[in-house]
């Protein structure tokens, strides 16, 4: 089974900039945002990138995930193009989805991101389906469904459990409990707890912490391996945090006055990886400075880009609306 | 070419895709049946038996039986529809839409416009629909134009066997997500049906009768009443033309349109409630498009604002009926009579 901790450098490197690029791109949409130069719904993902690379990490372009509202991390990490994500979230032509989709739609089908989601809990029933092409076809991919402690309550994300046990799927559930449900607390709508309802429906079940890269890389590859080998369903429950409201705008009344500093303080995925792999030697600080350097002059490049690109056209508004009609 | 009922045609479509193309799998609430329990495997085929046998040719792997669970398996479709796999979900009667239509409408008709299209969603939901059956408010339902109302989707509505093969063999090879209606009380309605596979164009209308006075346009086993009031009125001199546009999205506007500007007079005919309907839609349009071709005001012929009642005594008269499909065509006739009398 692989570790995290027997990554290569390069293997390392990667994990690092991945959750570096993640964290600027939230940190550059939130500036940008304020500044109001973005439209829409938006949710970010800051706080949670060892989740998202953790996983993803592990998959190549056959294996499916399905993401939430807070997608643009999930997006990132399975491989969509950054500066195409960038373009979207500012209605651009050019955008990863044309335009059409958004923050809360960024897909990409042919790196198996299925979608980010506005439906809360809509991802599971999907990556069943994913799951099933993939066993149907014998490709060997796995899916993932990202969903929240919010989504987790819905029935679809439960029917699908149940789903993915009676079909036999390589499917992996991976409940993200950032602690809120938009401004409520998961302590209080979450009857019962993650793992217990995964063991209810005969999923393989596993507790993470959620902050540490290096324990979500090896559950997950723990779980991923069982699903590819034809050992089934898992769920994974982990607690992390988010470093922004629900949505862009919110004031998050409902947190603890010093909550987010003190995340930032002793929580943060990414400074626990770089005191991890320093204190290691197995990378040294340089390497992770030489990392943000290049990702902030990148994401800065994405924006002035966007920012630059032209808007749809009106000839665009009814072209997609199907394959053939 | 044989004798087939409608349940036939739509098994025999499903069998030739199957065989077709491997990656067409069916999946619903116990469409193969029996599954663990200690009894026969296959024991129903489906609640009606339409599928009934799929599983002997093509294996538990491509005719998959669910849980009741609809929102986690119609969804499971839309996601294998956009990875490569081309399912047929069974959703067993459409009043269960309430329990799965998010799956359906934000997700699966939404994919290839919110995506900047680069998603195909090959999905079928077959579905029975329908009243006369005596199953009361919640298995009677016909609810078509809510799916037609969503933009992604298309909606097909066979209204005899030869239709329901040629209109599933589409849906089936359609890259995007088809709705395929199917009344429950024409599964044993039989007519000559061609043996070999064929598909019928959606968007594409079928003009069942030719006539001079009264353009009907009826919409799925409606269209078999407004043949058969097309007949009876036909022996007192009054000829109609019956359109079956056989999907509602996409629609045939033009056969509809030349066929009402050709006679000045519509009924339309309706299983559906008579708000925000096929009916009202046709109706709108019609006035819209070919008001200065009108000699009478357009009729719609419609189930009541009104759930589908239990009780046979209240059912029949619930259903429109080739009676009011008459009375209707001969209300209009006489408008223009009078008009001219006067």
């Amino acid at each position: 089974m692989a570790s995290g901790l027997q990554l290569s450098r390069e293997e390392l490197l990667v994990a690092y900039r991945r959750m570096r690029t993640i964290r600027d791109f939230e940190d550059k949409v939130h500036e940008e945002f304020s500044a109001g130069n973005i439209p829409g719904f938006v949710h970010l993902y800051a706080g949670e990138e060892a989740s998202a690379v953790g996983f993803c990490m592990h998959l190549d372009d056959r294996d499916a995930i399905a993401s939430t509202h807070r997608g643009h991390g999930h997006s990132i990490a399975k491989g969509c193009d950054v500066e195409g994500m960038m373009h979207e979230i500012y209605g651009r032509k050019d955008g990863l989805c044309g335009g059409k989709g958004g923050s809360m739609h960024i897909a990409d089908l042919s790196k198996g991101m299925l979608g980010a989601n506005g439906i809360v809990g809509a991802g599971a029933p999907l990556i069943c389906g994913a799951a099933l092409t993939a066993k149907t076809l014998g490709t060997g991919g796995v899916a993932i469904c990202f969903v929240g402690d919010g989504g987790s309550n819905q029935g679809t994300t439960l029917e699908s459990y149940n789903l993915a046990k009676v079909w036999d799927l390589p499917a992996i559930f991976v409940v993200e409990d950032n602690g809120y449900a938009e401004s409520t607390a998961s302590s209080w709508s979450v009857g019962g707890s993650q793992v217990d309802r995964g063991k209810g429906f005969g999923l393989a079940t596993h507790e993470v912490d959620g902050f540490d890269f290096f324990a979500v890389f090896d559950v997950a590859a723990e779980a991923i391996e069982r699903a590819r080998s034809g050992g089934g369903p898992s769920l994974v429950h982990m607690k992390l945090a988010r470093h922004y409201g629900h949505f862009e705008g919110d004031a998050m009344t409902y947190r603890a006055a010093d909550e987010v500093a003190a995340l930032k303080a002793e929580s943060d995925p990414l400074t626990i990886f770089r005191q991890r792999v320093t204190e290691t030697a197995i990378l040294n600080g340089a390497d992770l400075d030489e990392i943000d350097g290049a990702v902030r002059t990148e994401i800065e490049g994405c924006v002035a880009s966007a920012k630059a690109a032209a808007m749809p056209a009106e000839s665009d508004l009814l072209t997609d609306v199907y394959v053939s009609y | 070419m044989s004798n087939k009922s409608y349940r036939q045609a739509i098994a025999e479509a499903l069998t030739q895709e199957m065989r077709r193309d491997h990656r067409v799998v069916i999946m619903g609430e116990d469409i193969a049946g029996g599954l663990g329990a200690p009894g026969e495997d296959d024991a129903w085929g489906g609640p009606l038996g339409v599928t009934k046998g799929l599983m002997a040719e093509f294996g538990r792997e491509r005719v998959l039986d669910t849980p009741i669970s609809e929102s986690a398996f119609i969804g499971a479709a839309a996601g294998a529809a956009a990875t490569g796999l081309r399912p047929v979900a069974e959703l067993m009667f459409v009043d269960f839409m309430g329990v799965c239509f998010d799956q359906i409408f934000n997700q699966a008709a939404k994919f290839r416009y919110m995506f900047g299209g680069k998603a195909v969603t090959p999905m079928v939901v077959r579905t029975m629909y329908g009243a006369g059956f005596r199953a009361a408010s919640q298995h009677s339902q016909c609810l078509y134009p809510l799916f037609t109302h969503i933009p992604g989707l298309k909606v097909a509505l066979p209204s005899n066997a030869y239709e329901a093969k040629g209109l599933l063999t589409q849906a089936i090879r359609d890259d995007d997500p088809v709705i395929f209606f199917e009344h429950k009380a024409m599964y044993d309605m039989e007519m000559e049906v061609p043996d070999e596979p064929y598909a019928i164009a959606f968007g594409e209308a079928n003009v069942t009768r030719e006539g001079d006075d009264v353009t009907i346009i009826a919409f799925g086993r409606m269209v078999n009443l407004a043949n058969e009031a097309a007949d009876n009125l036909a022996k007192n001199g009054v000829t109609c033309t019956v359109v079956d546009p056989r999907t509602t999205s996409p629609l045939d506007r033009e056969t509809i349109l030349e066929t009402a500007a050709e006679t000045g007079r519509v009924v339309v005919v309706d299983e559906a409630h008579p708000r925000c309907s096929m009916a009202s839609d046709i109706a709108g349009l019609v006035a819209q498009e070919a008001f200065g071709e009108l000699k009478a005001p357009i009729k719609l012929v419609t189930a009541p604002h009104a759930p589908v009642p239990f009780s046979p005594a209240l059912e029949d008269i619930y259903i429109p009926s080739v009676a009011k499909i008459e009375a209707a065509v001969t209300e209009i006739v006489e408008y223009g009579e009078k008009a001219a009398a006067e």
